[in-house]
């Protein structure tokens, strides 16, 4: 009883957020802390800085922490599939309907117009992340750096992160050896 | 032997991928251009239908691209599984491990470190990533087709900008100011931008 319900709160919140994993965030804390009770609210915020600071995706590895804790294995197994299940079902039935109309004039015309608007809609959450990191003219030269690279030198988004990464540890590393 | 590529490729994207959706979508781009498996108006358009269906981003990116690769269901179970395995055993290990790691590593000055570059190289991955769609390298754009597609694009980023700096127009500043607030927090939302801009499209060029 206890996965299924898990599987269902997932499902709701799974099929009724659009607009990526944060946005999923506050509906979980909703149902999980306010509703159901399942885990505190003190946890559940490091949950979420434990879900942001691992690689994938925020809403999955969210997912993954709740099911364990509340039900193990199989709790993983029902929070995953709830998670996923309602993106990947509607997700594939437009990718085969695309198929399809894709060719149709009308429908070339309005992806035409949508194609430079969803261009546009990355500008708004970089600006908000690059607020909420505190970037400054110093620390700026990462991200620019980072972009060119990518962009004019056609390297691999993964190679940017493990220099990155890696340069981080050498430069906290010798700083702190500096200071003892 | 496209299946493999699917497989190794999307596990190699839940393994690196960090800071949300859309430095995702940077990571698949680039796995993209490699392989060849879709047209790049086709990758465009995965992201607009990311942004106006339910579900995480990477999910919807992953069950499109694992479909429009493969013509089958199966790419789209493959890609879809593949990009989960690494966050189920990175998560699992961090529950394991959660009362030694919520205590200790967030104040430990190597990790904060690392999390704060890695969310500044984050940021450069996704201007990259809209960067390559307004000029792919090499090749004409397919976003950016005429001028009028400039014109949809600079006032939409002012549309879904003006929010950001506008959050402070209260009652006090007269009813006007804020009807004004509102009907720009309606049109910045996503969906109704795509809507919108989808219907521009539609009398521009049909």
């Amino acid at each position: 009883m206890l996965y299924l319900q898990l599987f269902w709160t997932y499902l709701k919140i799974g099929t009724f957020t659009i607009g990526g994993g944060y946005v999923m965030l506050s509906l979980i804390e909703h149902e999980i802390v306010d509703r159901k009770g399942w885990i505190d609210r003190e946890e559940f915020m490091n949950m979420i800085a434990l879900a942001q600071a691992a690689p994938g995706l925020i809403a999955v590895n969210s997912a993954i922490f709740i099911g364990w804790r509340i039900g193990g294995w199989r709790g993983v197994i029902a929070t995953v599939l709830g998670a996923v299940l309602p993106s990947f079902l509607i997700i594939l039935a437009i990718a085969m309907l695309f198929q399809d109309y894709k060719d149709y004039p009308a429908v070339e015309a309005i992806f035409k117009g949508v194609r430079p608007a969803v261009v546009a809609l990355i500008a708004a959450p970089l600006c908000r992340m690059a607020a909420s990191a505190k970037i400054t003219w110093a620390t700026a030269i990462i991200p620019i750096l980072g972009a060119l690279l990518i962009w004019l030198g056609g390297l691999s988004p993964v190679w940017i992160i493990l220099v990155t990464a890696f340069a981080t540890l050498i430069y906290t590393y010798m700083k702190e050896r500096r200071r003892e | 032997m496209i299946y493999l590529q699917l497989f190794l490729s999307f596990l190699k994207i839940g393994l690196f991928g960090f800071g949300g959706g859309l430095a995702i979508f940077s990571l698949i781009q680039h796995e993209i251009e490699t392989y060849g498996w879709m047209t790049q108006e086709e990758f465009v358009d995965i992201l607009a239908i990311s942004q106006v269906t339910p579900g995480p981003i990477g999910i919807n990116c992953a069950t499109y691209v694992g479909y429009t690769a493969t013509g089958s269901v199966w790419g789209s179970m493959l890609a879809t599984t593949a990009i989960i395995i690494p966050s189920l055993f990175i998560m699992l290990a961090i529950c394991k491990l959660y009362f030694v790691i919520s205590t200790r590593f967030q104040r430990n000055i190597y990790f904060t470190r690392t999390m704060y570059t890695l969310r500044l190289s984050v940021l450069g991955m996704i201007a990259a990533a809209a960067l390559l769609l307004i000029k792919p390298i090499n090749q004409p754009s397919v976003s950016f087709i005429d001028w009028r597609s400039w014109v949809i694009f600079v006032i939409a980023c002012i549309i879904s900008i003006i929010p950001l700096f506008v959050k402070k127009a209260d009652a006090v500043r007269g009813k006007a100011v804020v009807v004004v607030h509102r009907f720009i927090q309606i049109i910045s939302n996503p969906i109704v931008l795509i809507v919108l801009s989808g219907y521009v499209g539609y009398l521009i060029y049909a």
